[in-house]
């Protein structure tokens, strides 16, 4: 299935801004994690639709999931 | 010892009190808001004879702790009506706190109809005639008077819109690169203009400095505070990058990204405007991606922005004047957003009302959305004070009456800052709750809502907001009494040892032994004194509500309401 994944802040930095890519049926946000090489320790906020998820969320075709290190302001 | 400055403006005299003992265990917004209760009557005008204008630096400004430099501000807002509290970086706190100055007090309006300026020693305030200064904009009045006392001096200023009183008027502070830091929100730069002081010169030479009760108990905990500040992801690497901008783009992606005055939750141009866009561009164009705002600032979240040719533009460039001026204006165009922002520090308006305005301006019709050079246009004609400038200046509710504008996103009449109340529901409950008007500082609930710091707490879900809105407002009225910035939060709510260290330090400041529990009730205690000051100024629970488009206009893309009843609002009161 066709997955868009977009990276924000520091986890752009050698890798990409948005990409279409594609997974297994059934796959889970932790196989993205796994795919851009973004450690469970590393990843700050993940969303899935502009919902926040978890790992084990399995994804649906033309899901877009969105990870951001920990960062914060205002 | 610690001083009271008190400069009667009525009567062009000045003096210098003894602490009252009920006040010494106060700092910053404790103090500010502790003074105006007691000293100003609730329902007197915001610019008249009986309002009071009061500087105080926090608990912990001037000792060595990190980012403890900032002051306080407080008055009667002529901008919401209630009792005000806005606190800035820059100098002015340090150099308070050194030279033993608890508070400034202002009060009384002059005679005639000249401008004054305020000079500070460690001796006391003298009042000095500023007729010369009258109509510059904040840069030009820190350059004169720097030419005339030395770079060192410390300057507060207010620029022509506070001359003129209007009511989204700052305070500018100088900061360490003789730039300038605001208290914006409230227009308390209209109740400096009001008292006909156009600046206060600050000259800390011979200073005593802040004595320290137990210093290596200082020492210690202040060495784990800086270490929580520098270990945790947001306050040690995000902030530091990518400034507070980093926002855009999670709050777009969230869809709590207020944009088109409101009507939408995610900014097409959102790529243009971002904290990645604005680091990369601050990098290629030789300015600094980091930098502080006060001296002792260990996080340095602002940055020095340079235009195409590589000159100076604008130096605390923050996500509520980009988001403002960019998706809630339709702006794509960080240049022109940068300008604005230049003329806003000048001028001495507040960036965050300002934007806010200008959506309603936008909507009704006075410029078309996305027009970044109108926006420069019209803040001159605010600076200049035409017929048109007067109207804008007034802020974001002016506008939308003096318009005809409906979807007037205000409460208390301060404008809604930066996060979308409908799709992220618990920074709606501290707008409506907040004695301060709309105010994200005032608790803010997107740390836990969208940035998984503190917890989680679903922000399309109305579960759980009202007690971490709660819990957020006192502890931040807590922080806002030390001095310190609002983000050593984001370490405080992860990080077990930081908020022990932060009261250890109080303690080993004063020689006093304050609990987590004590720290939590001068917290309560500040809301309720505000409260109270808002309840005899004529305010009630009614007046605690987002305006009424958030209840029936759905916000895309996860199409929400602002859905919460009256009574879980006023249970926020409940402590």
């Amino acid at each position: 299935m066709q997955i868009t994944v977009k990276l924000f802040a520091t986890f752009r930095v050698g890798r990409f801004k948005i990409e279409q890519r594609s997974y297994p049926a059934q796959s889970t946000a932790r196989a993205v994690l796994e795919d851009v090489g973004v450690t469970e320790e590393e990843l700050g906020i993940l969303m899935v639709n502009g919902r926040h998820g978890n790992l084990d969320q399995p994804l649906c075709e033309g899901d877009t999931v969105s990870l951001f290190p920990l960062v914060g302001g205002g | 010892m610690d001083k009271i400055f008190r400069v009667d403006m009525s009567k062009l005299t000045t003096s210098i009190e003894d602490v009252p003992a009920k006040w010494a265990g106060l700092g910053g917004r404790a103090l500010t808001s502790t003074i105006v209760a007691e000293e100003v009557v609730p329902t007197c005008h915001p610019l008249g004879p009986n309002n009071k204008l009061v500087f105080a630096p926090g608990l912990l400004s001037g000792t060595a702790a990190a980012n403890s430099g900032r002051m306080s501000c407080g008055a009667k807002s002529p901008l919401t009506g209630t009792i005000k509290e806005s606190n800035a970086g820059g100098t002015s706190a340090q150099q308070f706190a050194r030279m033993g100055i608890k508070a400034l007090i202002i009060e009384g309006l002059p005679k005639d109809d000249k401008w004054y300026g305020l000079h500070l020693t460690k001796d006391g305030a003298t009042i000095v005639a500023a007729d010369d200064l009258a109509g510059k904009g904040n840069f030009a009045v820190i350059e004169a008077l720097e030419a005339k006392l030395g770079k060192k001096t410390g300057v507060v200023t207010i620029g022509p819109a506070g001359e003129m009183k209007m009511a989204m008027a700052n305070i500018s502070v100088k900061d360490p690169d003789s730039k300038i830091r605001s208290h914006g929100r409230g227009g308390l730069g209209a109740v400096m203009g009001s008292k006909k002081i156009k600046y206060i010169s600050i000259d800390s030479e011979g200073a005593p400095g802040v004595t320290v009760a137990d210093p290596e108990k200082f020492k210690q905990a202040a060495r784990t505070f800086a270490k929580a500040l520098l270990d945790h992801p947001v306050s040690g690497e995000g902030l530091p990058t990518y400034g507070t901008n980093v926002l855009v783009n999670i709050l777009h992606e969230a869809g709590g990204l207020p944009t088109r005055n409101f009507t939408l939750g995610q900014f097409d141009g959102h790529d243009k405007i971002c904290g990645e866009t604005m680091h990369d561009t601050i990098v290629k164009r030789g300015g600094k991606p980091k930098h502080g705002c006060h001296a002792g600032c260990i996080i340095q979240c602002s940055q020095v922005y340079l235009n195409e040719q590589g000159k100076y533009v604008t130096s605390g460039f923050e996500y509520e004047t980009i988001w403002g001026m960019g998706a809630n204006c339709c702006i794509d165009n960080l240049d022109d957003i940068a300008e604005a922002d230049n003329i806003m520090d000048d001028i001495g308006v507040d960036s965050i009302e300002s934007a806010v305005m200008f959506g309603v301006a936008m909507e009704a019709g006075i410029l078309p959305f996305g027009d970044g050079k109108g926006v420069i246009r019209l803040l001159g004609e605010i600076g200049k004070g035409t017929a048109l400038g007067r109207i804008l200046g007034g802020g974001t509710g002016h506008v939308g009456k003096a318009y005809g504008v409906t979807r007037v996103p205000v409460v208390k009449n301060q404008g809604i800052p930066a996060y979308d109340p409908r799709s992220v529901k618990g920074i709606g409950i501290t707008y409506a709750t907040s004695t301060m008007g709309a105010d994200h500082t005032a608790g803010y609930t997107i740390a836990t809502n969208i940035l998984n710091v503190g917890g989680y707490v679903d922000p399309l879900k109305k579960d759980g907001q009202v007690e971490l809105s709660r819990n957020l407002q006192i502890a931040t009225a807590a922080v806002d009494s030390t001095g310190m910035c609002i983000f050593v939060a984001f370490p405080a709510l992860d990080i077990p040892e930081c908020l022990p260290a932060l009261i250890d330090m109080i303690n080993a400041r004063f020689g006093i032994n304050l609990t987590g529990d004590d720290v939590t009730n001068l917290g309560k205690s500040i809301l309720k004194i505000e409260r109270q000051f808002n309840i005899e100024a004529g305010f009630t629970n009614k007046d605690d509500r987002l305006p009424e488009f958030f209840n029936f206009e759905p916000v895309p893309p996860h199409n929400v309401v602002w859905d919460f009843s009256d009574e879980e609002i006023d249970a926020f009161w409940n402590f």
